[in-house]
């Protein structure tokens, strides 16, 4: 068993606005594999939530359940209200998901067409390549373009219908940081325009950067979620340095410590009470040396929400 | 934000036929842009028509020559080709590599993306049997009435119905890439079997048994008694046996259909 912390989450509206989509109690079985457990998630309207987790988190699974790619084995998935696998459901929802291949020998407007007329109140065509930054690919074969080009098709493909929720699974792999940093500014451009996004990512400066909430994801469960600085600050807060004789028992016995480990000749200490423990590890070693104190970024507290998964 | 409100604020329809037009168009654009499928179906069964009807000279088979005789035989090759090709091909790579998901996440009618790859097979069925008989026409000395050339086409062409079905039925259990070595170890030996590639009544008697359980032998019989060198069988238990052919294949395709679902979705 994970012992996975669950943590609370202070400071959440106590009013908040009904969810766009609702996961409750969901489990996925895929054969003898739990992909999801008990899983519980809202997403409310007009906000960018990420989904942060290593692979195999479920991650794409919650997002294929929210898209009614896959029925949940139990438990209750409804988005707007509704069964997720509806059209009519789909019609207010666009997707970008992990694909092994497209259709290589369609152009990207004829893609894009295509797909825009699934919609009942499609973007015009130019303005759906404008958006993905694609009008200058707007004739060339979807197989001759280059990996970051097809991610920026698959966008274009998923904002195309003018939905008002988007499931972006993965949205920025393959790209360079340019064009990652152009396709957060197209993200944050759909959310100001009032649109819901929900997109998965295992780059944690990405989840930073764009969301409002983050849940994180570990072996099938939330083991935590709430905004990228409640995340931080649910983890110790520093992360202490230093080369020291103390046992690592003894380290982690110092009051308010998450976690230690051995770094090379060092000992590294996460704690959110980094002033007190410092004073403490002073007077236990006096020949403590080379102290290095940083403050723990969403990385860390990644690793630390999500270490305890080795069997 | 309004937009994102619960309750939309329009619930326009999109237009379906828009939908299908342009989902059958751009799986044909797809196909003609890909030279393996176009020339495997097409081509195949023109340059067997010219090699074994054209160049080995006209013979008689039964009361008809041999370039008569071999239009329905090698149209109903082609026919099968192009449907199973068509669907199971492009299925089984749909649904492999991902892009069947992409579609069902969207808001695409599912029975648009079926409804373009039958009339995608459909479009070149119609093509092969056409050149068939141009050639025949042409080089072969064929003489058909107009409504006997028009009774012929059509019949053959209802026969991409049930290669189509049997296409789904495969697509959906053929890996994207083992997908062409499946269909041809169903389509070359049944061609055989049926009589497509020889006359029916020089095939092994075994063979002839096994024949009249293989569908392109109802198909090659109903094109092959237009042009009067039928065995005389009445046509409907032809069309029974296509029928219930089709109702088998889409069967195992909606089989194959939930099985999907259940396995990766």
């Amino acid at each position: 068993m994970a012992s996975a912390h669950v943590l609370p989450i202070k400071g959440r509206p106590a009013a908040a606005p009904q969810p766009v989509a609702r996961l409750e109690n969901v489990s996925k079985n895929y054969g003898l594999v739990r992909a999801l457990q008990d899983f519980n998630f809202d997403v409310r309207a007009g906000e960018l939530v990420a989904l942060l987790g290593p692979n195999g988190a479920g991650k794409t699974t919650a997002i294929r359940l929210l898209l009614g790619l896959a029925m949940p084995t139990t438990g209750k998935v409804s988005v707007f209200g509704a069964n997720p696998s509806n059209v009519t459901t789909h019609m207010r929802v666009g997707a970008m998901l992990q694909v092994g291949r497209v259709p290589e020998t369609l152009r990207v407007r004829e893609h894009v067409d295509l797909f825009s007329s699934y919609y009942p109140n499609p973007l015009r065509i130019a303005e759906t390549l404008a958006i993905a930054g694609i009008e200058d690919l707007r004739d060339r074969k979807f197989g001759v373009l280059s990996g970051g080009q097809k991610q920026r098709v698959l966008f274009a493909l998923a904002i195309c219908g003018n939905p008002d929720l988007l499931f972006l699974d993965e949205p920025t792999v393959g790209l360079d940081v340019e064009a990652r940093h152009l396709l957060w500014d197209e993200i944050r451009k759909l959310l100001a325009r009032g649109k819901t996004v929900v997109l998965t990512t295992h780059y944690l400066e990405e989840a930073d950067s764009l969301a409002d909430r983050i849940g994180v994801i570990n072996k099938g469960s939330i083991i935590a979620e709430g905004t990228p600085a409640q995340i931080k600050s649910l983890t110790a807060g520093k992360k202490i340095r230093c080369i020291t004789q103390l046992s690592l028992d003894v380290c982690r016995s110092l009051p308010d410590v998450v976690k230690v480990h051995r770094d090379r000749d060092a000992v590294v200490i996460h704690t959110s009470q980094a002033e007190e423990v410092l004073r403490r590890l002073l007077s236990l070693d006096l020949e403590l040396s080379g102290i290095e104190v940083t403050s723990a970024g969403l990385e860390d507290a990644f690793l630390a929400l999500t270490r305890d998964d080795k069997v | 934000m309004v937009s994102t409100a619960i309750n939309p604020t329009s619930l326009r329809q999109p237009n379906l036929l828009t939908i299908y037009a342009k989902e059958a168009k751009y799986e044909l654009l797809k196909v003609l842009r890909s030279p393996m499928y176009s020339v495997s179906t097409v081509v195949f069964p023109l340059m067997f028509y010219i090699l074994f009807g054209l160049v080995m000279g006209k013979q008689t088979i039964g009361t008809i020559s041999s370039t008569l005789y071999l239009i329905p035989a090698y149209g109903t090759f082609g026919v099968m080709g192009a449907s199973l090709f068509g669907t199971a091909a492009t299925l089984a790579s749909d649904r492999g590599l991902g892009w069947l998901q992409v579609k069902r996440a969207s808001p695409m009618p599912p029975f648009a993306y079926f409804f373009a790859k039958v009339v995608m097979s459909v479009i070149f069925s119609t093509a092969d049997v056409l050149l068939l008989l141009l050639l025949g026409v042409l080089f072969g000395g064929v003489h058909l009435h107009a409504a006997t050339a028009t009774k012929l086409v059509l019949t053959l062409v209802a026969g991409s119905l049930p290669f189509s079905a049997m296409g789904l039925a495969i697509g959906y259990f053929a890996g994207p890439t083992s997908a062409p070595a499946v269909i041809n170890i169903f389509y070359l030996p049944m061609s055989f079997c049926s009589g497509l590639w020889m006359p029916f009544q020089y095939l092994p008697k075994f063979v002839q048994h096994v024949a009249v359980f293989l569908p392109p032998f109802h198909l090659s019989q109903l094109a092959l008694s237009v042009v009067g060198a039928g065995r005389g069988e009445p046509n409907l238990g032809h069309w029974q046996a296509l029928a219930g052919f089709s109702m088998l294949c889409l069967g195992i395709a909606l089989w194959g259909h939930k099985r999907d679902q259940k396995s990766n979705g």
